[in-house]
């Protein structure tokens, strides 16, 4: 074994390679690791792994890493951690380690490698099935690798073989429904201090297993009695497997204070490491044995019907002194005290088996009064345990007591302590069960009892059973805390893995996103589409920029890239009846190469997506989307085929990545169009309003919609995807002789509100019908559709539903804000509540008219049409008259140039 | 994470499905003869069983399929699953 140095809170010392940090701290001198988090009372460690309630800390080399216990760090050199009460900081610097997941599909997963673990896996291993077995320490063997103990070595040969999967430091921190284990395994933090480059600190295991073992072992209890959190005081098990095993030899004298076999074990073992046991102390009143024999002759006292009443101290809070009592089993002391000098207080509280991976099932550990303690319960199919986990404790040969401490009044309840993490003690207890709460639910959230980082792995069993002792039940019918996952503090990069970044969620770009970026476009969100926003030239701000762009498509020419629209082929020869169901207006009356807008509703009649469907030829139709709502209407499209109307030959494609669309926008946009298509006859009687034409537009085979989302004369150029740059760059450059202007979203948004077209999502949110928005025109009357039965609802027939209309404030300056509320003329003043009409739901400068404008819905709105209003804006009251939604062009005369 | 069984893939991962609420509950023929009462429960009513259950889920992220299947709502326990328009295997027991 090779030695090391490390840091603690600025000091270096020496230790083994491989330690637990929490021994060589000890052999070190170290008893009083830290203060307590509230109570700020001296503390050391109490375990020797994850159960362990009080000896955290910081570990700033490497990762760096809050609130770790120091009895799960493995020593290495260069180690630097601080002591921490309680809370710890998290690094602020971006954790520069590797982190992977893995999936995995096993016959059998065994969680924990003790012997029981072991001859588990040995068995299915055997039998030919896949398996991986893990468990959370660094070698096989569980409690008989702390004893020294050797297994089995043909047992061991049965886990080497080719089906098993042996994951040493993996620790399953969940159960899952259908046996699915996420277990985290550290794989560097044991060679190194410093993070290893190109080489993952840890993987998250997500395991789903066809058979699962639970040999997860169990925990050692604490015992209740005033002064009982002083350093030095131990579990037991702990205390032994420090001195026996990692030969820390700095105690002169022990106590043993136990309620089972246990304590007579971990006696004999810290007394032949050299540190005198003075006595066993024990609560129960006869005992006989091999055990207690040879603690007899080892010369070791033995005081029955007795256990710890106090503790005395020494000059740094470290225990100097027990003192004991005859006690009976309800914890009332009967005897005097008498003190016995020790500066290790070891504590055997009973064992209690480790079921927190079965409760995350929602599966209530069931208490066995023989080992005195709670086990698993009835396991369902797949799920089984074994060993201590299952309440399989090893031959004793006198049983242990039912016995969790002493229950003090005064003074001394407040330093008799439960949770030491939390500092709460018997006070908290008796407190709320004062208050009246019995339900061991409410008594962890008014005492914080078990809500450490530990969730009371060692406190827990010790809480239920007090508080059946002091509202007179029995255990079980106190019943136990809900555990939950994960099972140990786990870093968040563990279980992000490599999915970080830009790896976090897919972006979705256009094949012109470069020409964007090049134009120094800043970007807008548009779901996990990167669009344009506008197009500032020099130090233009936005509302610049988009008078500028909204000024050239309503002057000249304009071009947007509508590449990120929604594109799904539906072809089959039922294709034309299929969108007569989906859409509200008819789409089989369609000719081929013509392009309609369609509206589409849910059974509930509200407006769901809109956009222009073509006619590709008699079966084939090519439908846009809004951008967001691409996926959610190939669902619905989907949905209804396969599960309502099956005899329909239809089949639906996502084919929005397969094109470019290129928009040229305003009066000169015809003009660029010929330049750009030459052998394309554009004149107005050639190519109308909402038809589509194939041509070559700058070499490439493209087809050409007029369709138009400003009002404007407009082309959209469609082109394979892969061209999109080239076209798009040779538009720039034909247009530049009509001082062509790119633009973003936001004048897109201009454009077509002034227009008075709407956005879904926008202008709606679910609660919309077409008749709403004054699209009854869009509504056939001679077919079926759906959501056509909704707009007979008595709700969505009655009047004076909100409607959308314009909004003009009459100080032409005043942006209102989008969301804002609309309230009744005159009502901003008065007091109580006002009732809102309304609200905002776009709001913008316009070039086209020289002032702001809005859209809304309204109550009653279209009858409201020439009414005034009032829109609260934080301190001041914006004036508005209520107007028709459309604002620019109400005759249409802009769309054919 | 629930493993659901798809009929046409197999088991899966919850994450590659969606679910898609209770089942068999169809698209009524004649729309326009129920009144606004029959209406409203074909739209907005769906049972909220504890135990057994039918439901629709679809296999969004692998074959894009809907399918029906059987599940314990109080115990995420999985029955059979089975396609569209096919005979409903009895409930569990």
């Amino acid at each position: 074994m090779s030695t090391v140095k490390f840091t603690f809170d600025g000091t270096d010392y020496r230790g083994n390679k491989g330690e637990p940090l929490s021994a060589a701290l000890l052999r070190n001198g170290i008893k009083v690791f830290t203060e307590s988090s509230y109570l700020l009372r001296p503390r050391g460690v109490v375990g020797l792994g994850y159960e362990e309630p009080c000896a955290l800390v910081q570990i700033d080399s490497g990762s760096g890493e809050p609130m770790v216990p120091s009895t799960k760090i493995e020593l290495v050199d260069g180690l630097v951690v601080r002591s921490l009460a309680g809370v710890g900081d998290l690094p602020i610097s971006p954790d520069k380690a590797r982190y992977d997941k893995i999936f995995k599909h096993v016959d059998v997963l065994v969680i924990g490698a003790g012997l029981s673990g072991i001859k588990a896996a040995a068995k299915a291993a055997h039998k030919g099935k896949s398996v991986i077995i893990l468990d959370d320490q660094a070698q096989v063997g569980g409690y008989l690798n702390d004893k020294n103990e050797k297994i089995n070595s043909k047992l061991l040969k049965n886990i080497k073989k080719n089906n098993v999967v042996y994951l040493q430091r993996t620790t399953a921190i969940g159960l899952y429904d259908q046996n699915y284990v996420v277990a985290v395994e550290r794989r560097s933090d044991h060679l190194s201090s410093e993070i290893i480059p190109n080489f993952a600190r840890m993987r998250t295991w997500h395991i789903r297993a066809s058979e699962i073992v639970l040999a997860t072992g169990g925990f050692q209890r604490v015992l209740v009695f005033p002064n009982n959190d002083r350093p030095g005081i131990m579990l037991s098990h702990a205390a032994a497997t420090y001195l026996h095993k990692y030969r820390v030899g700095n105690f002169k004298s022990a106590v043993v204070v136990t309620v089972d076999d246990n304590g007579y074990q971990d006696a004999i073992r810290i007394h032949k490491s050299g540190t005198k046991v003075e006595a066993i102390v024990d609560i129960r009143a006869k005992v006989s044995g091999k055990l207690v024999k040879e603690a007899s002759k080892l010369g070791i006292e033995i005081i029955l019907n007795s256990t710890a009443v106090d503790t005395s101290a020494d000059q740094t809070g470290a225990v100097a002194s027990v003192f004991v009592a005859a006690t009976k089993l309800n914890g009332e002391v009967i005897g005097n005290k008498r003190e016995i000098k020790a500066d290790l207080v070891a504590i055997s509280g009973g064992w209690t088996p480790t079921v927190h991976l079965a409760t995350y099932l929602n599966l209530k550990p069931v208490w066995d009064s023989k080992i005195a303690a709670f086990k698993m319960p009835k396991l369902p199919q797949g799920l089984s345990s074994t060993g201590i986990a299952n309440g399989e404790f090893d031959k004793v040969e006198n049983l242990p007591a039912k016995f969790f401490g002493i229950i003090p009044d005064g003074e001394d309840a407040k330093v008799s302590f439960i949770d030491l993490q939390r500092d709460a003690n018997v006070r908290d207890l008796r407190r709320a069960v004062g208050a009246g709460l019995t339900s061991v639910e409410h008594i962890k959230r008014y005492t914080t009892i078990g809500t450490a980082h530990d969730q009371g792995k060692t406190s827990g069993t010790t809480t239920m059973g007090l508080l059946a002792q002091l509202i007179d039940k029995e255990p079980q019918e106190v019943g136990t805390l809900t555990f939950r996952p994960p099972y140990v503090g786990v870093p968040f990069s563990a279980l992000a893995g490599r999915d970080l970044g830009i790896l976090s969620d897919p972006i979705r770009t256009t094949p012109i996103h470069p020409s964007h970026l090049n134009a120094n476009a800043p970007m807008e969100d548009v779901g996990q589409w990167k669009r344009p926003w506008y197009f500032p030239i020099e130090k233009e701000n936005m509302h610049e920029a988009v008078l500028r762009e909204c000024k050239a498509a309503r002057e000249g020419v304009a071009v947007m890239d509508a590449s990120t629209l929604g594109k799904i082929d539906i072809q089959g020869p039922d294709a034309a009846i299929f969108l007569d169901r989906v859409y509200t207006n008819m789409f089989s009356t369609l000719k081929v190469g013509s392009s309609r807008y369609g509206l589409m509703c849910g059974v509930d009649g509200m407006v769901f997506d809109d956009g222009v469907t073509t006619r590709i030829s008699e079966n084939r139709f090519l439908m846009t989307t809004t951008t967001g709502g691409a996926a959610r209407v190939l669902d619905w499209l989907e949905e209804w085929l396969q599960t309502e109307w099956p005899d329909l030959k239809v089949f639906c494609t996502s084919v929005t990545e397969h094109w470019s669309t290129v928009a040229i926008v305003g009066p000169k946009s015809r003009n660029l169009l010929a330049k750009l298509a030459p052998k394309l006859d554009v004149l107005n009687e050639a190519f109308p309003f909402m038809e589509n034409r194939f041509a070559d537009v700058a070499g490439i085979p493209a087809r050409i919609a007029r369709i138009s989302f400003s009002g404007e004369l407009a082309y959209e150029i469609n082109i394979e995807a892969w061209y999109g740059l080239h076209i798009w760059e040779e538009v720039m450059n034909k247009g530049r002789e009509f001082k062509i202007t790119a633009y973003g979203t936001e004048t897109m948004h201009v454009l077509r509100a002034e227009k008075g077209f709407v956005i879904v999502g926008q202008e709606t949110d679910g609660t919309q019908t077409p008749q709403d928005l004054g699209m009854d025109w869009i509504v056939s009357k001679k077919k079926d559709f759906i959501g056509k039965r909704s707009f007979s609802r008595s709700d969505t027939a009655r009047e004076k539903r909100h409607q959308l209309v314009g909004v003009l404030p009459l100080n032409i300056q005043t942006l209102l804000p989008e969301g804002a509320y609309i309230v009744n003329e005159g009502s901003s003043n008065t007091s109580g509540k006002i009732p809102h009409i309304g609200y905002v739901t776009s709001s913008y400068h316009s070039d086209a008219l020289g002032r702001t404008f809005a859209l809304a819905m309204i109550a009653d709105g279209r009858n409201k049409i020439g009414q005034f209003a009032e829109v609260p804006m934080g301190d001041k009251v914006a004036q508005v008259e209520i107007v028709d939604s459309v604002f620019f062009d109400k005759e249409n005369t802009r769309r054919d140039g | 994470m629930l493993l659901i069984n798809c009929p046409w893939c197999g088991s899966r991962d919850e994450t590659e499905f969606h679910y898609g609420s209770q089942a068999h509950i169809g698209y009524p023929e004649k729309p326009d003869e129920l009144t606004d009462t029959e209406w409203a429960e074909y739209i907005f009513y769906r049972e909220n069983t504890k135990g057994w259950f039918a439901e629709r889920w679809v296999h969004s992220v692998g074959c894009r399929r809907w399918f029906n299947i059987w599940r314990n709502t109080q115990t995420h326990e999985f029955g059979p699953s089975y396609k569209p328009f096919t005979k409903q295997p009895s409930r569990p027991k």
